[in-house]
């Protein structure tokens, strides 16, 4: 590990911190200017990580460790790999849209709302950067206060409801993740640090109960089925910029959780709860689809799309093989930047008619080409057409799932039908049905503003889709720590072999899949 | 018994607080109505006085009066806490006496004594020494709930205060002759001698010990011996129910633990099974009844009965772990009082605020739209409620971290978790404070009422507070530093 070196991530914390705080101090006219301007700092200085990241390297870089508590030694331990960088970079692109988006639609408390969107940037880059584990948590949890009132404050008219439900969930989730890093702190040598943690080998009881407690935490954040009820409500009442922060990096967090902790420091329980956590996630995919074709509300569709397409990265995680894994971290960028990008654009519509029902907006293809053509290409890149980036995760999870089970994949292959089915619906009705007359006279198209919000994501859509191998060849070193760590599996429990334990590919393998699907769009 | 110059050196904070006592009582009648507050302030500069003393003797622990009294890290530590709240107190009394129009010169003179009796209950190694210090607590504070004499509520809560108080005494002092009867001896080394190696079935002993717990439990609030408390808090003026929830509570352990450590750490298989139920009882009750309190004092009485709750968890931890590794635990406790009361105060300070001309401003909806009307006061309170919701990164995550430690480290990882689903259901009615101060409109009748006009002795005890709560939150290093080298060994 290297450490020393400039302390990048503790500049991208903090910057947005310390902006939060500048806020209050800024005269209520230019808020929006300076929390756009603090979001792009913090999106600039965090590009140069994307260059000088060693992808060749699955150690942690950029690794910064001081001592935080003395007893029990508790460190501000912050690192990325190839697993976290893709995250947090998404997290920076993110940021300033989510800014940009809310710069006519919030009109009250401005300098509040923009407050909580740079306390949220903070610690949702800390989630992804944080090493020690007590450190994690810290930001895992100081994220619930401002997601609450993001929804509470500024969320439609049944926020309250919705607020609390978000809250209450969560943090039922993690008070057991809690208990499970105490528990681990006197099994695995009294430390936090992530990366000691994850190099020992915790008895198969131990285990056992730690995945269940990791599980409650990270299953309520992803969310998986039957844990996913709070999404709709939360993703609906939320503000725009609320909606593409659930949706595009929050939910990331369980996934992430499952990456960095469950599957390396608990692989045999991992590999003994695979059965369920695949059937939950095959349930998550087919019927959030299902839930999805059935929807008026625009939020609620691609909430409940979030499910199913969350299912996958799921899926992928628990093939324990490079290309699901891979899959599953691509797949996680991608649904950030896809259904970012279809929140914004509800978000765009809902500022003109004031309503998010498909009924109330329908032709929008004569009023509005150029949203129109937008709001067709994230749904293309949603439902995984070959040449956008969500094609490449899904076809790696489902390459992953078929070398574990032919029926696993069939089954997981519906929901990419149904996700065809319900976003060209959508897309028939909202784009190119029949005009709501009471709205036409009132629609323009998108301002500058706007088409500078949605016009990077579509770069990032076509730019991952034609060209995955950058991201791929980051996160492929710290992909094979975890699956070679997820095969050691030392202290094979009867229970884990025969039924389970998925044949575990060898790296070539991968690069294979790698390179025959790189060139093909 | 002579007394010695060692002695009186010994006790020179106790004796200046009282002496400071002395003084108010008697400079009260002679003051203008004008200069009342200068009463005040010579309370405020005679704690900074006792807080420069005791953090001088930190660290060199001594003996006086023969054993009665122990003047060790463990004992300054608390007093270092209840100089400070008592002090927050003060300052806090300052303005809100003013609303609620009480002019007694002689609440200081309370206020100090009370602090005399808890710094005797802290530095007492003799269970009658300890009792003397409690009943001076008590008897202080059962006048102090009914010092808004026009108000039924408040002479209410003074008389139920200090009829269960009466009663709770009865049973401690019971508990203390049986002790004696058996130990045959009322200081603690010499009962944690006389009980060493004794059957932990010993019927006397038990019974001893639970009186004695039972007479702790109602000055500690634990369920099922808290019924005083939420009457009392709503009852009493703000800066009382302040000063009770945080400073007597803080006393009250500080003395609860030294007993049972240091006098019947023998019978701590016993005693720690004792204190599981109750300290279960005290979580699922506190935390459960809070949830429907309509007033926020009253809500606030059961969250701070839920704390106890999460504070003796560490309690129970001590008891099971190995006497070497039972430092740790108490020190978590220690720890988690001294957290709670940064908390605690800034939350009633915030109460005593909205206070004004006729509106009581302890229902729940006189927060409606707080945030409106005056951002930083609902701002500040947003942080305590996460705080006592135990959120990070605040001083009440770092508490209950602690706590949970110990609790694990104990073996009792299922107590944690019980201790943390109902964290979860606190987080509800704290946050739903939240809710209303943030996310519903003023009331129509309350747009009318002055501004709040913050008073410098306000700004001050809230910015303490806070202060402790976010820095706690992000650096308890130092207070962690602290608890850890003064706490208590198990003999």
């Amino acid at each position: 590990m290297q450490s020393g070196g400039f302390p990048w991530l503790t500049l991208l914390i903090f910057l947005p911190l310390a902006g939060a705080a500048a806020l209050f101090f800024v005269k209520e006219t230019s808020v929006r200017m300076v929390a756009l301007g603090v979001t792009v700092a913090d999106l600039l200085f965090s590009l140069p990580l994307w260059w000088l990241f060693d992808a060749s390297s699955s150690q942690m870089q950029f690794v910064e460790n001081v001592l935080w508590i003395t007893s029990p030694s508790i460190h501000y331990h912050l690192g990325l790999d190839g697993i976290s960088l893709p995250l947090v970079l998404m997290t920076t692109v993110l940021m300033p849209l989510c800014v940009a988006i809310s710069w006519r639609s919030i009109d009250k408390r401005v300098s509040s709302f923009m407050a909580m969107l740079l306390v949220m940037e903070a610690a949702m880059i800390g989630v992804f950067a944080a090493l020690d584990f007590v450190l994690f948590y810290v930001f895992w949890e100081a994220m619930l206060i401002p997601m609450y009132l993001l929804i509470g404050v500024w969320g439609g008219p049944n926020r309250l409801y919705a607020a609390i439900k978000f809250f209450l969930y969560t943090l039922a989730g993690s008070i057991l993740l809690l208990v499970a890093i105490l528990a681990l702190y006197f099994q695995g040598g009294h430390t936090f640090d992530i990366v000691q943690l994850s190099q020992q080998t915790y008895a198969p009881q131990l285990q056992f109960w730690l995945f269940l407690a990791f599980f409650a935490a990270f299953a309520v954040k992803v969310p998986m089925f039957p844990f996913h009820t709070w999404l709709p409500d939360a993703h609906v009442e939320a503000p725009t910029a609320g909606s593409v922060i659930l949706a595009s990096v929050l939910l990331k967090m369980g996934t992430y959780g499952f990456l960095r902790f469950s599957l390396p420091m608990l692989p045999d329980a991992s590999k003994s709860f695979a059965p369920m956590i695949v059937t939950l996630s095959i349930i998550a995919i087919v019927y959030g689809a299902y839930m999805a074709l059935a929807q008026t509300d625009l939020k609620k569709l691609i909430a409940y799309s979030s499910v199913s397409h969350m299912g996958f990265v799921t899926l992928g995680l628990f093939m324990f093989n490079q290309q699901g894994i891979e899959g599953a971290v691509m797949q996680m960028v991608n649904h950030g930047i896809t259904t970012g990008g279809l929140f914004l654009c509800v978000g765009v519509i809902y500022e003109r008619t004031h309503s998010r029902q498909i009924a109330d907006n329908t032709g929008l293809t004569k009023p509005m080409p150029q949203y129109a053509t937008l709001l067709v290409i994230f749904s293309l890149s949603s439902l995984g057409l070959p040449g956008t980036n969500s094609f490449v995760g899904e076809f790696l999870i489902l390459v992953g799932t078929f070398l574990w089970s032919k029926i696993a994949a069939a089954l997981a292959s519906l929901g990419i039908i149904l996700a065809a089915a319900y976003l060209l619906w959508m897309v028939q009705r909202v784009a190119f049905g029949v005009p709501s007359p009471h709205h036409l006279p009132k629609l323009t198209d998108l301002n500058r503003r706007e088409m500078a919000t949605l016009i990077p994501l579509v770069v990032l859509v076509f730019w991952i889709g034609l060209f995955p191998n950058p991201i791929l060849s980051r996160m492929h070193a710290s992909v094979t720590n975890v699956v070679a760590r997820a095969a050691q599996s030392p202290q094979e429990s009867p229970t884990s072999t025969g039924q389970l334990a998925p044949p575990v590919e060898p790296a070539p393998a991968a690069q294979t899949v790698q390179s025959t699907e790189a060139p093909r769009p | 018994m002579m007394l010695s110059a060692h002695d009186l050196f010994a006790i020179l904070p106790e004796l200046l607080v009282i002496f400071a006592a002395c003084a108010v009582l008697a400079l009260d009648p002679i003051t203008p109505a004008a200069k009342k507050d200068g009463l005040a302030w010579l309370s405020l500069g005679t704690m900074a006085i006792c807080m420069g003393l005791t953090a001088a003797r930190f660290g060199s622990p001594t003996t006086a009066f023969g054993g009665l009294v122990v003047i060790d890290n463990y004992s300054c530590f608390w007093k270092l806490l209840l100089y400070f709240v008592t002090g927050l107190t003060i300052l806090l009394s300052l303005p809100y006496l003013k609303e609620e129009r009480i002019y007694f010169g002689e609440y200081y003179g309370f206020v100090l004594l009370a602090l005399s009796g808890m710094m005797v209950m802290v530095s007492g190694a003799d269970l009658l020494t300890i009792y003397l210090g409690t009943e001076l607590m008590s008897i202080s504070l059962y006048i102090m709930a009914g010092l808004k004499r026009a108000d039924a509520k408040s002479l209410e809560a003074s008389v139920k205060y200090f009829v269960l108080g009466a009663f709770s005494s009865g049973i401690l002092l019971y508990g203390i002759s049986l002790l004696y009867g058996s130990a045959g001896s009322t200081q603690l080394p010499a009962i944690a001698a006389a009980i060493a190696g004794r059957s932990p079935d010993d019927s006397l002993l038990l019974i001893a010990t639970i009186l004695i717990a039972v007479g702790f439990s109602f000055k500690l609030a634990v369920v099922p011996f808290h019924m005083w408390t939420p009457d009392v808090y709503q009852g009493a003026p703000t800066s009382v129910t302040a000063f009770m929830a945080v400073a007597s509570k803080a006393a009250s352990f500080g003395a609860f633990m030294r007993v049972f450590v240091e006098g019947l750490g023998g019978m701590r298989a016993n005693w720690s099974l004792m204190f599981l139920l109750l300290c279960m009882g005290t979580l699922i009750l506190g935390n459960i009844v809070a949830l429907v309190q309509t007033n926020v004092k009253r809500m606030l009485a059961y969250s701070s009965i839920a704390h106890a709750g999460y504070a003796l968890i560490g309690v129970v931890a001590a008891g099971r772990l190995a006497p070497t590794e039972a430092a740790s635990a108490i020190s978590s406790v220690m720890l988690y009082i001294a957290l709670y009361a940064f908390m605690t105060f800034g939350a009633f300070a915030i109460i005593a605020l909205l206070r004004k001309g006729g509106l009581e401003g302890d229902e729940i909806e006189d927060f409606s739209g707080l945030a409106k009307r005056h951002p930083f006061a609902a701002l500040l309170m947003l942080v305590f409620m996460v705080s006592l919701a135990g959120i990070p990164p605040t001083a009440g995550f770092i508490g209950k971290f602690y706590v949970f430690m110990s609790a694990v480290h104990a073996g009792l990882t299922w107590l944690a978790v019980l201790a943390l689903v109902f964290a979860a259901i606190s987080a509800y009615f704290y946050l739903r404070l939240v809710m209303v101060m943030y996310m519903r409109e003023p009331e129509a009748g309350t747009a009318l009422l002055p501004r709040f006009v913050s008073s410098p002795a306000l700004s001050i005890v809230l910015a303490c507070a806070i202060a402790g709560v976010v820095f706690f939150g992000l650096y308890p290093d130092p207070i962690v530093n602290l608890a850890t080298q003064a706490t208590l060994t198990l003999k």
